[in-house]
């Protein structure tokens, strides 16, 4: 199996507080990763600094064989960031301009937008079921269809990595439902790598294959399969949420 | 209205000079307002087009060009905004508040110390774009031209950093080198403007067309086409209008903006 990321020794440090301590895990070609943890366990942060967001203190952190200093084929990697969107409600940009954001990691200095680059958008639209939205104002979706052309823009450039922070915080249970079979339809049919950040851990169970669970430190990496089944004298897993991780068996 | 026809009109050359003039620097103004507006970053125009009035007292100070003193300060006030907010624990509006107000102030100054350019310095607060020279149109359109050059071949980067930041970086927009370019850009822009409209309208000239762009547009390259249009349509009834009924020309084609700002507003709450 190829790897995809391979993290080592990772700290980091935000000011004086000591966010990520000596993580290392190595992430495979097709693996669909569940990143759990408690609030301030630096999920997020850990995401970030795979994508270059922030610096690290030490240890290293190796995509696509490239350290990650020397790291820019960032159209390999698709990011879905927490907020369904930092632009402000006013800000004027139509579902394919958003989309076609996705595209420029590829393009150099002058970036133009060519026809092809426009048809990559539109298949991809078609392909999530979004085409009739292309022309609409992306404010004015809902968060639902927000979450899907948020997705299509971390899709167009047919990244190998897909990136999520917390998709489903903005979403109903059904329109969450069809999110994740969707993401699990890419993971299977294109072998896209996926890292999910999620609070719904019933969902890790279900659609992930390995569980990444860190608390400042690692907690647990490895296999859902071979994640401890539920134990009184587990620290982190109280037997709820360990069960609702083990949901795959219901 | 008089009895001066339109044809005569546009035969006088400091008319065919406002409008060249106007029209260039109405366009630059809006483009690059869309993306001031959308960061919250409008009062920027403001501040710097107060360093411009410092920047101009000097240039007469000295008998130098006030032209070739305004650009490059402003430049670096623009890029001193974005340093005072990231190295001095200072937010971003406090920082165009210190640059802004230094501006002012040492115009003020040296105004005084000279006891003799104070006419000229104020005739300065609020333009006269009838009153452009032939150097300033030239000047004028070279500049609007490199400005309008850069934001076409930076227009991904500018959109992608401009609507979400942290996303550009992960796309490899170099958000650092934007935000100073885009500073930059403004700080240009101001000084065209500044002959124009004048220090005390300049900020207007980029924030109007844009916010009456956004009560449009459905898109983001629609509001930039949408607020060229409304800017460029000011700037040429603004002229006219000014030179018939004899109306000072900065503040009648602001005037224009935003009677056509509330004509956008109401067209989008009745349609």
């Amino acid at each position: 199996m190829t790897d995809i990321i391979s993290v080592s020794n990772l700290f980091v440090n935000l000011g004086q507080t000591k966010v990520l301590d000596d993580l290392s895990f190595v992430i495979n070609k097709g693996d669909f990763v569940g990143l759990a943890g408690p609030n301030g366990a630096g999920k997020t942060t850990l995401v970030k600094a795979i994508l270059g967001l922030i610096p690290i203190s030490t240890g290293s952190i190796t995509i696509l064989g490239t350290d990650h200093a020397s790291f820019s084929d960032w159209g390999s990697i698709g990011y879905l960031p927490q907020k369904i969107s930092n632009a402000n409600q006013l800000f004027p940009a139509s579902v394919i301009e958003v989309v076609t954001l996705g595209l420029i990691s590829q393009k150099s200095w002058p970036k133009r937008i060519t026809y092809s680059d426009l048809n990559k958008v539109e298949e991809t639209l078609k392909r999530l079921d979004i085409y009739k939205l292309k022309n609409a104002m992306f404010t004015e979706l809902s968060g639902g269809q927000q979450q899907k052309v948020l997705l299509a823009r971390a899709l167009v450039a047919k990244p190998q990595i897909l990136i999520f922070d917390e998709p489903s915080t903005a979403l109903d249970p059904e329109s969450r439902n069809e999110f994740f079979a969707l993401v699990k339809k890419l993971n299977n049919e294109e072998k896209i790598t996926i890292i999910i950040i999620t609070h719904d851990t019933g969902y890790i169970g279900r659609y992930a294959n390995k569980l990444l669970y860190i608390d400042k430190k690692l907690v647990y990496f490895g296999g859902i399969n071979d994640f401890c089944p539920p134990s009184k004298d587990n620290q982190y897993f109280e037997k709820n949420e360990n069960h609702i991780i083990w949901h795959q068996h219901e | 209205m008089n009895s001066l026809n339109i044809i005569n009109f546009l035969q006088y050359a400091f008319v065919q000079r406002a409008f060249v003039a106007g029209i260039f620097v109405a366009v630059v103004c809006s483009a690059l307002g869309l993306f001031l507006v959308l960061r919250k970053m409008s009062l920027v125009g403001d501040g710097l087009s107060h360093v411009s009035f410092g920047a101009i007292a000097l240039g007469l100070f000295f008998g130098i060009y006030p032209f070739y003193v305004a650009i490059p300060l402003v430049m670096i006030a623009a890029v001193l905004i974005i340093k005072i907010s990231e190295k001095a624990r200072v937010y971003g509006d406090a920082a165009i508040g210190i640059v802004s107000a230094v501006g002012i102030s040492s115009g003020v100054i040296l105004a005084s110390m000279s006891h003799g350019f104070n006419v000229d310095l104020f005739s300065y607060l609020f333009g006269n774009i009838l009153a452009v020279s032939k150097l300033e149109v030239v000047l004028s359109v070279i500049l609007s031209a490199i400005v309008l050059f850069i934001i076409i071949t930076f227009y991904w980067d500018l959109f992608s950093a401009t609507y979400d930041e942290e996303y550009a970086k992960t796309t490899g927009v170099k958000t650092n080198f934007i935000n100073i370019l885009l500073s930059l850009l403004t700080a240009v822009t101001v000084v065209l403007s500044v002959k124009m409209v004048g220090v005390m309208l300049v900020s207007a000239l980029l924030i109007l067309p844009s916010v009456t762009a956004l009560q449009l547009a459905k898109g983001f390259k629609t509001a930039m086409i949408i607020g060229c249009v409304v800017s460029v349509v000011a700037v040429i009834f603004g002229i006219t209008i000014s030179f018939y009924l004899d109306l000072p020309t900065g503040a009648t084609i602001i005037m224009l903006n935003a009677v056509l700002f509330a004509l956008a507003y109401l067209y989008k709450k009745l349609a």
